[in-house]
């Protein structure tokens, strides 16, 4: 899925002095998708609209329904995700308690939404600098813009690689509960495997 | 589906299993659809046909179309009181970037160029650079920007398009709503909507950094529509003409977004 946007050429391969190589040839060689910056702006100004509509209804269904109680950060959010870190990382052997998201995740899910409001209004900036100028100017300009808005995508793809190893080392039950929207909890008969999440 | 946390507390071991097991197909078979229909409808985008070549050509049909739906959304927020950033003439580079040549890498006959402006009534008119440089110049430090990508600032000096038109009496022609430039050898086209070329920021250029435009840059006259991408800054103008329809555009034949306004 984010192969379209990928073709932005060599564009960023320049970044700062070439010592960072975003996309040297290889890896258009490699994604077979050399040459194709018409194509990719094309799909990216398709895609625009439905990430940003996609964002605008999750925001707003979020907000109606309640469940960004869940997912808000709390005061005791950031000094628990630390050590839901560590617990994740093997250091710490208890996980704080957490209601349907833990500390990290609730850091987490909101950062994303807030990178998401970042990308649209980065977005905007450098799509149309001269007819949206202040949000350009809100950015500290154009090439500034530019560089924030490929350094959230970044991000999502960071954020993307986490996303999915998380959900691998959780197990079936934590990904069928996703699914689902329920989770099964075994009380009082222990005969199965009780996975602790 | 509730929000809240429902934990099924298997009292009642066999209806309970029973809404679980229930409840688990109805979710993965709608997830199994959508997660099919995504990826279907991917596929489908991805490999669908490409335009047939017209005004427009190379991009794949499903995408031209939101290029256009695109343009006509984004140009209500078009005004031509939104002005590109102007700079300080210390803050343009020296060195000004040159990207290509097409249309513009025969040599030169400046001794014999004119620039051809086709009116309505069919006249021709067959200016000098001469007459053009003997209208109010205009400097314009700006940050240009490519498709590419990279952007630079530079120093650009010439006639406002708008200074332009009203001096050769074409405002009969700006009621159309497309222009059209192209180069002498007509290797390379662009067509602007009207609004754009209008813009008061656009100039038909003979000057850079206060020196006469080099031949790489587009001697003896360039567009400089700081509203668009680098791709419709033609160099080297040969002549003008005024439609109500698009006209040809090299890059928009090729893939790109024939609006490609900033």
């Amino acid at each position: 899925m984010l192969i379209y946007w990928a073709n932005d050429e060599y564009k960023i391969t320049i970044f700062g002095h070439t010592y960072v190589r975003f996309f040297p040839d290889w890896y258009y060689n490699l994604l077979h998708i050399p040459a194709r910056l018409a194509e990719g702006m094309a799909f990216h100004f398709l895609f625009m609209w439905f990430f940003t509509l996609n964002g605008i209804f999750y925001v707003a269904y979020t907000i109606i329904s309640g469940a960004w109680r869940e997912l808000v950060p709390q005061k005791k959010s950031w000094k628990e995700a630390w050590l839901v870190l560590l617990h994740d990382l093997h250091i710490r052997k208890m996980a704080p308690p957490q209601n349907k998201y833990n500390a990290a995740q609730r850091i987490a899910y909101t950062a994303i939404i807030v990178m998401g409001i970042g990308s649209v209004i980065t977005g905007l900036a450098i799509y149309k600098p001269v007819q949206f100028y202040y949000l350009t100017w809100l950015c500290g300009g154009y090439h500034f813009a530019r560089i924030i808005h490929f350094g959230l995508t970044l991000g999502y793809v960071f954020f993307f690689v986490i996303h999915i190893v998380q959900v691998i080392i959780a197990g079936w039950n934590n990904f069928r509960s996703v699914i689902s929207g329920f989770e099964v909890v075994n009380t009082d008969t222990p005969k199965k495997l009780a996975k602790d999440e | 589906m509730n929000n809240t946390e429902e934990d099924k507390k298997p009292k009642a071991e066999v209806p309970v299993q029973k809404q679980i097991n229930r409840r688990n197909f109805i979710s993965f078979t709608t997830f199994t659809v959508l997660g099919v229909a995504a990826y279907g409808g991917w596929r489908k985008l991805y490999t669908s046909p490409i335009e047939m070549l017209g005004i427009t050509g190379e991009a794949h049909k499903p995408l031209r179309r939101a290029l256009n739906k695109s343009e006509l959304f984004f140009r209500n927020f078009f005004s031509n009181n939104h002005l590109v950033k102007t700079y300080p003439k210390s803050m343009a580079a020296k060195v000004v970037r040159k990207n290509t040549s097409i249309g513009a890498d025969s040599r030169l006959d400046a001794a014999n160029w004119r620039l051809q402006v086709k009116k309505l009534s069919g006249e021709v008119l067959s200016i000098s650079i001469d007459e053009i440089k003997a209208l109010t110049k205009t400097d314009l430090v700006f940050d240009f920007k490519c498709v590419e990508g990279w952007d630079q600032i530079q120093h650009w000096g010439g006639v406002r398009f708008v200074d332009f038109i009203e001096h050769f009496g074409l405002q009969p022609e700006t009621k159309l709503d497309y222009v059209g430039m192209e180069t002498p050898d007509k290797g390379y086209y662009i067509g602007l909507d009207m609004n754009s070329a209008m813009h008061p920021q656009t100039i038909l250029a003979y000057e850079m950094n206060d020196m006469p435009l080099p031949v790489g840059h587009g001697a003896p006259l360039r567009l400089i529509i700081p509203v668009k991408y680098g791709i419709k800054n033609l160099k080297r103008i040969g002549s003008i003409n005024f439609s109500n329809h698009r006209p040809h555009d090299y890059w928009a034949e090729q893939g790109y977004d024939y609006y490609s306004g900033l």
